[in-house]
């Protein structure tokens, strides 16, 4: 295992009272590209600004390489910030917006100039050194506030929402951009997004968070596969989440159906949540799967065909490559490793408590 | 905590450095001694000299009314001016907005020399009239300039979608495009109204003997002393101003407070 | 369309009539005589001894002033644009709100502050220190023009600096700037359109001023302001009036032009 990077410790933040980050722990190893990743309001944004330095948590400390930063203002911390809508400075051309940083430095005139070369060149924009930012599209702004950042050589990459402002080809394109920076540079990556599919995309670590908490941390399948909670679950691709009974280990009653599934623990005659992925669900001919119901839905997707089934008094969403006109008589099934059992919250506040307590 | 401090203490100083003058005013219209200079009690004799003197009360009625008459005047010539700019092209709105700027960046006794000099050679009698036709002159391009950037800032389809929607162009730019650029027709014509009534030296240059607007007769009064009245008027009209933006800031406050 | 452009015509033949032609009347009075005649005499007239002692005097009081009002202004800006009041509208009603109060009183009022008696020396005097004697002395205009001219420098530089995008100063403080260089190389140059155009509304205005050396000067001082002033409302000699403008109007022009360079989208603007 890599070391540990940054380390924050039971941070805490509130704005005119209200509580954006609660007791949140969280550590980020070297060398990997890890993504904060939740609904607008979350913490993620102010998660990012304490690592940043733009903001100081009421509570709590940020080690970084072992050492305390907490208070340490920005100008004197080892990372760089790709800043959302990019804040090129407007009065700058291309060249000194990538020099900023050096000459703040004292570099030689040499060495910055061999640096701009080399960061166009890695973001794909040789000769635009000259230009001023406003003559730039909005994916070459972004790229030049990467290689700004970048050429101050930091162990940490902050990207908060980089590509939001484009658009989706430009956004796709410019995701392959990052991994293939990330791989070159050997650099900490630490990126904000609310996209599900960004995330999953680019991290070697996904970290999901809601209203202040952390929901779950893990990697890209396991945050799909094993969603810990209906939040990740529903915030994470569609799923159908269905209140059910766990009869004993290995065995769920769902909708009045008995399935046969994996997991364990959970008790017996325990209400819970099975969570199971629309593409998961498979449809067979009436009466030769487990629950009867019938297609009420269909849209043609591309890659597949997504239905509406009521099957068990719920409308289940299925994602399949084969087509059932509406009206269809169908039969459910799903394999027991595609069911994913999770508690269900006793209340509101714990459905937001984080699991990795 | 010291340089919040320290920052605090600036702003006060600016704060009393713009107001001290204001409170002098104020003082002195309480001044029992007719003198500026000395103190000489408390009385409220010069509010009531006031009401009687009438060349003071023609001179506020003068301002108000030339004020109100050239402001108005002027946001609607502004704003007709502004929706025609809209259309004209590039070179030709650049060429007019240069031109409206010229009042604006051009020094006031330059303003006040061309336009005397030119009622001089039309021939016209300086009076009220002439007044009224140099303060919406100096009027307009505030009304311009505060209607243009809402202008531009107005999404054009708004209208067209109006019009699609079958309105009349008259219909669709009242229900429509008018309300979006209301508050800059307003502050327009706050800021008209502001410039009018505490313009001295264009009116200085274009106005004729015999009338007076309140500050060409301050301007008068100054070799022979001021007249009390006048800080009492001038503490008035200040305070009746003080109140107004006081609830006109507070209104929309409540509304809000309400909402929440 | 045409209906729309249509509205337009009676702003723009107001505005050949009233600002074009009587800018070209001063031309025609500056560049002639009494009989008509063309003549540069007018405008040579600037060089005479009296006029350009007030025109030399009127620049360098407009010059310390328009410096004094940006020294007490930026400041001021940076604060209140740090303090993040909410209230856009506050900050301009604080600095508009006393044009309320007739500009001629407001003036009028430093002589009662700045007398030998007056408000301030006997402050002075309360707290044992010398007074202030600077009334019907240049000092007293310069003072004058700072304090009718500041909210016109207040204004467009807040404007100009609340317009700074906080990531902007944020990017520059991840890059390694501390506060100074901060200011320095961002801030700063920012706020520059904000500057210009401020330092624009307060160098003419107090150029051509007449009002205030007549009122804190004791009339002695004379500016160029007062001679261009009294060629027209005394003398009656509009040729030499109109001449002696023409001269100003250059100083106008140049300001106009090193604003339009350095303020190309029109961001100062203040109003």
């Amino acid at each position: 295992m890599k070391k540990i990077l940054i380390d924050l410790k039971n941070i805490s933040k509130s704005y005119d009272g209200q509580m954006v980050l609660d007791d949140l722990n969280l550590y980020i190893r070297e060398n990997e590209f890890l993504t904060l990743l939740g609904p607008s309001g979350c913490g993620k944004t102010t998660t990012l600004r304490i690592m940043g330095g733009f903001e100081v948590p009421d509570r709590g400390r940020v080690l970084f390489d072992g050492r305390e930063i907490t208070s340490l203002p920005p100008n004197k911390r080892q990372l760089n910030t790709v800043f959302q809508k990019y804040a090129l400075f407007p009065h700058m051309t291309i060249a000194e917006n990538i020099a900023f940083g050096l000459k703040i430095k004292k570099k030689t005139k040499a060495y910055i100039e061999d640096k701009i070369q080399y960061a166009l060149k890695l973001v794909n924009l040789e000769g635009y050194g000259g230009r001023m930012p406003d003559s730039l599209s909005g994916g070459q702004q972004q790229r030049i506030a990467i290689a700004r950042a970048i050429v101050n050589e930091p162990k940490v990459l902050l990207l908060d929402e980089p590509l939001g402002a484009l658009d989706l080809k430009l956004r796709q394109d410019m995701q392959y951009e990052l991994i293939r920076l990330k791989n070159e540079l050997g650099i900490t990556f630490i990126y904000v997004t609310h996209d599900q599919e960004e995330a999953l995309t680019m991290s070697d670590t996904i970290v999901v968070m809601n209203q202040g908490y952390i929901q779950q941390i893990g990697s890209p399948e396991k945050i799909y596969n094993e969603p810990e909670n209906a939040f990740v679950a529903d915030f994470i691709g569609d799923s159908n989440i269905i209140s059910s009974l766990m009869v004993e280990d290995k065995l769920v009653e769902i909708l009045g159906t008995r399935f046969p599934c994996v997991d364990t623990g959970f008790g017996r005659k325990q209400p819970v949540d099975a969570v199971i992925r629309p593409e998961d669900v498979r449809l067979l001919p009436e009466g030769e799967g487990r629950i009867n119901g019938q297609v009420t839905h269909l849209i043609f997707k591309g890659v597949h065909y997504e239905m509406e089934v009521t099957a068990g008094g719920f409308e289940w969403l299925v994602h399949s490559t084969s087509m059932f006109p509406v009206g269809t008589k169908v039969a459910i099934d799903v394999d027991p490793f595609n069911i994913q059992i999770m508690n269900k919250p006793a209340s509101l506040d714990e459905e937001a408590v984080g699991v990795n307590e | 905590m010291i340089k919040d401090t320290a920052k605090k203490i600036y702003i006060i100083l600016i704060i009393i450095f713009m107001y001290a003058p204001i409170a002098t005013l104020v003082a002195l219209s309480f001044n029992a001694s007719k003198t500026r200079s000395k103190w000489g009690g408390f009385t409220f004799k010069w509010y009531r000299e006031l009401m009687a003197n009438e060349e003071i009360l023609q001179a506020l009625m003068n301002t108000l009314l030339i004020a109100f008459a050239a402001s108005i005047i002027a946001t609607i010539i502004g704003t007709a001016a502004c929706i025609s700019i809209m259309g004209l092209n590039r070179k030709s709105r650049a060429i007019i907005l240069g031109i409206t700027n010229i009042p604006m960046l051009n020094a006031d006794i330059v303003t006040g020399i061309s336009l005397m000099l030119l009622f001089i050679s039309l021939g016209i009698k300086f009076g009220t009239g002439t007044i009224l036709l140099s303060h919406i002159t100096f009027c307009i391009p505030y009304v311009i300039l505060s209607v243009m950037p809402r202008m531009q800032r107005l999404n054009p389809y708004i209208y067209e979608a109006a019009l699609d929607l079958g309105a009349g162009p008259v219909y669709g730019f009242s229900k429509v495009v008018f309300p979006e650029i209301l508050p800059g027709i307003l502050s327009g014509f706050l800021m008209a109204f502001t410039m009018s009534l505490d313009d001295f030296i264009i009116t200085h240059f274009t106005k004729g003997a015999g009338v007076d607007t309140l500050s060409t007769k301050i301007y008068t009064e100054v070799k022979k002393g001021i007249k009390p009245e006048m800080y009492a008027l001038s503490t008035l009209i200040f305070i009746t101003v003080l109140v107004l933006l006081f609830l006109v800031n507070k209104a929309p406050l409540d509304k809000k407070e309400q909402a929440k | 369309m045409n209906k729309k452009k249509m509205l337009g015509i009676p702003y723009f033949i107001w505005a050949a009539m009233f600002i074009l032609i009587p800018l070209f009347m001063v031309f025609y009075y500056g560049l002639t005589d009494k009989n008509g005649a063309f003549t540069l005499e007018n405008i040579a007239a600037m060089a005479l001894r009296g006029h350009a002692r007030s025109l030399w005097r009127a620049l360098y009081l407009s010059f310390a002033a328009t410096l004094l009002c940006l020294a007490l202004a930026y400041p001021l800006a940076m604060i209140l644009n740090s303090m993040n009041i909410k209230k856009h509208s506050f900050i301009v009603l604080i600095f508009i709100l006393p044009m309320w109060m007739n500009f001629l009183l407001r003036t009028l009022a430093w002589q009662t502050l700045l007398e030998k008696t007056g408000v301030i020396n006997s402050l002075l005097g309360l707290l044992h220190l010398p007074p202030l004697r600077i009334i019907n002395t240049p000092y007293a205009i310069m003072l004058g023009m700072v304090y009718n001219f500041l909210p016109f420098m207040v204004l467009p530089v807040y404007n100009s600096l609340e317009k700074i995008d906080r990531n902007i100063i944020n990017a520059a403080k991840d890059l390694g700037a501390n506060g100074w260089q901060v200011f320095v190389k961002v801030t700063l140059p920012l706020s520059l359109p904000g500057i210009i155009s401020g330092v624009t509304m307060v160098f003419i205005p107090a150029l051509t001023t007449f009002v205030i050396s007549k009122l804190l000067g004791g009339s002695k001082i004379l500016l160029i302001g007062n001679v261009v002033e009294e060629e027209f409302t005394q003398t009656s000699n509009w040729h030499l009036g109109s001449g002696l403008s023409m001269v100003l109007m250059v100083f106008i022009l140049v300001n106009m032009v090193l604003s339009a360079i350095f303020d190309k989208k029109g961001e100062g603007s203040a109003l």
